[in-house]
This record gives structure tokens, sequence and C-alpha cells, in this order.
């Protein structure tokens, strides 16, 4: 089993309030990593180190080291567009771009990078969405309003989206947190087939989730890493005190 | 009478009360509207399109440079006027959040408050002055100067509108800042940005104060754009402050066909964006 992603040292600022303190963790390839802590403990601020999209937020700030493939991705010589071309994001909220079709949606962030073959374009395009599990439902209407679609199909649009620019990772910020229970559990069936070909870091609130959807468990709380291991043994056997009462909802 | 019942009834009178203020600015709207196209109408025809306007004494002749003269002046004033709104508009917004950005939003609304005809006197000794000739290039300045507010505030605030989980899902994909704010958010936003421009052409080509000194109005077609031009405003300013009747008739199709054209540029305009946008955001 490869390793992906190993975080070492990694501290995130918001102004002078510090979010993640000494942050080591090390995800590996083809798996899902669930992250889990109660409200503000700096879990999509983890995730958003990953992607580089933490520093977009005025006054923020990182140190340490995110290694993707053995590459530091804070290193000066890195773009920080090429490392979230390999990292893909799919957030909280289903945000599909308002102004275009349910194609250029998908299609968007390939054309915007200078990508214009048409066949190249609508192969790319079925192939995310039948990725995303929303091809059936949407091949007649591709050119309709990507916000026309239900909650569920919007949050699939985006994964489709995420998808149509070949990541590595895809990195989930509470996907279903805005979802009904159906549409829910279509989005974990997905994470699911994804992990066949992604290494998968989901955020989640939802610990019956976490435990539903990944094969590792990191808990955070108030911004450090409390434990880190196997999904099973997170919730079967946990080691540290604080995450046997996080776990069995004492607190959180 | 029970509290409900009085309370049922103070309803209905706030309810009429708020409708007849709502019917009452429409009344000076709809007068106005109604007043020019009565009077407009009836003094229009297609002479007026085709012709130079004519001697003192003869009656007759049209507007047509008028015409051309304010399309051109509105046309040059946009040129300069709506590149540079938009970009300091998308400062503002995107990069606005300090200092600088507080500064020029102030400075902006302040120019927004100057008087026009002070622009137009600044207009003239900038450009009148030096090139020693009244021109359709200094008009053109003055009027611009005028629209830059109206285009830079709208732009800022209709980039503001479009929510911040668009720019970051945009990042998120690995498309750079420029291409994001341009084709994702500045897209976004352009019908409201739109409204905007056309509310500030709207205002300019009804502006007369500016014009004054600085296009100055010309009785026949302009030469080049250094030499004097004629606009709409002044040569009904013209007209109307005349003593003769066929002149005053004038004047009022004059004025007709400026809320035309101000019309047909609205029109047109959202008529092309709602062809390119089939997705209109909905607010």
């Amino acid at each position: 089993m490869e390793e992906v992603i190993r975080v070492s040292n990694l501290n995130a600022y918001f102004g002078n309030i510090q979010a993640l303190k000494g942050i080591n963790i090390s995800i590996k390839e083809k798996m899902v990593t669930a992250i889990i802590g109660p409200s503000g403990c700096g879990k999509s601020t983890f995730i958003r180190c990953i992607n580089r999209l933490h520093e977009v937020v005025p006054n923020t700030k990182v140190s340490g080291e995110v290694l993707l493939d053995g590459k530091d991705i804070y290193s000066t010589d890195v773009d920080p567009i090429k490392i979230r071309q390999k990292v893909g994001m799919v957030f909280q909220k289903p945000n599909p771009f308002p102004i275009l079709s349910i194609y250029d949606n998908v299609a968007v962030a390939l054309k915007l990078n200078g990508i214009k073959r048409k066949d190249y374009l609508d192969e790319t395009v079925e192939q995310a969405l039948k990725m995303a599990a929303l091809w059936d439902e949407v091949k007649d209407k591709l050119n309709a309003s990507g916000v026309s679609l239900s909650g569920g199909q919007q949050q699939r649009l985006c994964i489709a989206r995420a998808l149509a620019v070949k990541p590595e990772v895809i990195l989930f910020d509470e996907p279903c947190s805005a979802l009904d229970p159906i549409s829910t559990g279509k989005i974990e069936e997905l994470i699911f087939q994804l992990k066949q070909n992604y290494t998968i870091i989901i955020v989640t609130h939802n610990m019956q989730q976490a435990a539903r959807v990944s094969d590792y468990t990191a808990f955070f709380l108030l911004g450090e890493l409390i434990e880190f291991g196997k999904t099973q043994d997170i919730f079967t056997a946990p080691k540290d005190k604080k995450t046997e009462s996080y776990i069995t909802g004492r607190f959180g | 009478m029970s509290i409900y019942k009085r309370r049922k009834v103070i309803n209905k009178l706030m309810r009429a009360i708020t409708l007849l203020c709502a019917i009452l600015t429409l009344v000076p709207l709809i007068s106005i509207f109604g007043y020019v196209i009565f009077k407009g109408i009836s003094s229009i025809n297609f002479d007026f399109f085709i012709h130079l306007p004519m001697p003192v004494g003869e009656s007759g002749g049209g507007m047509s440079n008028a015409i051309v003269g304010s399309l051109i002046l509105i046309g040059l004033s946009c040129l300069w006027a709506i590149p540079l709104g938009i970009a300091g508009g998308i400062y503002l917004a995107e990069f606005g959040n300090n200092k600088l950005g507080t500064t020029v939003r102030f400075a902006v609304d302040v120019l927004n408050g100057v008087p026009s005809i002070v622009i137009g006197i600044f207009a003239y000794t900038l450009f009148v002055l030096p090139m020693k000739s009244f021109s359709a290039i200094s008009g053109s300045f003055a009027l611009g100067i005028i629209m830059i507010p109206t285009v830079m505030r709208t732009t800022e605030e209709m980039l503001l509108m479009v929510p911040h989980t668009i720019r970051e899902a945009a990042l998120a994909l690995g498309i750079n800042q420029f291409r994001t704010i341009v084709s994702i958010v500045l897209k976004t936003a352009l019908p409201g940005i739109l409204t905007g421009i056309l509310l500030a052409i709207a205002r300019i080509a009804g502006e007369t104060a500016p014009l004054l000194f600085t296009a100055l109005g010309n009785r026949f077609w302009h030469q080049n754009l250094t030499q004097p031009i004629a606009a709409l405003p002044l040569q009904i300013f013209a007209y109307a402050i005349s003593p003769f009747d066929d002149w005053h008739r004038q004047a009022w199709a004059g004025a007709f066909v400026l809320i035309v054209i101000v019309f047909l540029i609205s029109f047109i305009s959202r008529f092309v964006i709602r062809l390119r946008y089939k997705f209109p955001t909905s607010r």
C-alpha cells in the first residue's frame, strides 16, 4: 500500500489564531480516510491545506510540509494551480456554476485551461458524469442549467466536475451535510466506487458515515490530531480517552 | 371593536396608503413619457432623421447631425469609461479589502456627487484650451467621467453578490485566478453589471451641462472628432429656448428621439445578453 500524502508538522493560521497545530499524518493510496471531530476543530482547514485552498482566504498562513507523491506542495517552485488539478475538491454545499450548462460545468476547467478538442471534451464529460453516476439522469439534457438539478444531483455534478480534471486525490468537505438520506446514500455508494481509482479524504460530522465509508479515520480536536488509525480500530478500540468520549457521543 | 378587528382595519388602511404612494411615484414618470410622446410624435417625420437643421427663419429640416453626434459621443465615452470602470470595480471587489480600496471607493462616491457642469469645466481646461477647439473628444471625456462611478460601483456590488463558494469552486478545479475572475465570476455577474452600464448610458445620453463647453454643438455635420459636434440634448436646449414655434416642435421631437435611443440601447443589450446567457442567475 503506497503512501500518497505525507503531512509533517503542519500548522495553519487565520490571522493570529492557530487552527492546526503540528499535524502529522500519512494518507494511503486508494483508501478512504475520514476526518472526524467537533465543529471548529480544523477538519476543513486541514483538507484545504492539501489542495492549497487555505491560502486564498486573506490573512492566512501555513507552515510545515505536505508531501504529495514525495514532493512538498508548499515548496516555492510549486504552482498551486497544478496542485489543485491533482487534488480535487467537493464542497459542503453543492456549488455548480449557475451560468453554465451541465456539460460546461464539467468541461469548464479543461476549456479554461486551453483544451478545445470537441471529441476529447465530449468523451471526458461523458466519462466523468458516468463515474459520478449522473450520466443516465442528465444525458438528454446536457445543455440544461446545472442549478436546475436537485441538490443530490448537483452534488454529483460537482463530483463529476472534479473528476473531469483527472485528479489523483479527491477531498470531500462534508459532502452530504446539505443532502437528504437518499442522496446521501448515493454519494456514499459513489465514494465506495471511486476509491478503486482515487485516494479520498472525507470530512464528516456524521460518525456513522465515517464508519460506513472509510478505511482510516483521523480524530481532530481543537486543531490537533488526537488519534489516527484503521477505522475499525478507532471505532471499536480507541486508544485515546478523548476519542472514546467523542465517538460514544459524550461531547461534540 | 375587538383588537383583531381594529388590526384588520389598520392593515387595510396602511396597505391602501402604501399602494397610493406607489402609484403617486408613477405619475411623474408616466406624465413625462406621455407628454413627450404626445408632443414628439406629432412633430416627427422622416425629414427629421435625414436633414440638417434649417437656417433661422426657414421651416422644416431635421436633427440628423445631432442624432449621429449623440451616438458618437455616447459610443466614445463608453469605449474608454466602461473598460476602466469594470476593471476598477474588479479591483475593489476582489482585492479592495484594504486602505487603498476604501480610499478609492470614497473618491469614486465623491466623484459621483460632483455636479456635471464642474466636470465640464474640468474637461474644458484639460482638452478644449490646449487643443484650442471644442471637440467630440473633450465631450466624451466629460461624459465618460460621469459614467465611471456608476459602472465601477455596480461592477463591485455585482461581483460581491457572486457567492464566495463559486470562486473557491473554480480555484479548486485548478483554474487560475485571472480566469476565475474573468470567465466565471465576472460572467456570473454580467447581467447585473449591464444594468449599471445602461443606467450610466441613460444618464449621459441626457447630459447637457458638460457638453455646453466641450462638444459645444454644431449646426452642420462634424468634420472630425477634434471639431465641435452636435448632440441631441444641446440641440433640444437651443431649440427649446428659441422664440420659434417650429423649433419648439423640433425640440419635442428631439426629446422623443432621445428617449427612444436610450430605450433601444437598453432593449438591444438586454436582448443580446439574454441570447448569450441561457441561464440568467436568479435574483
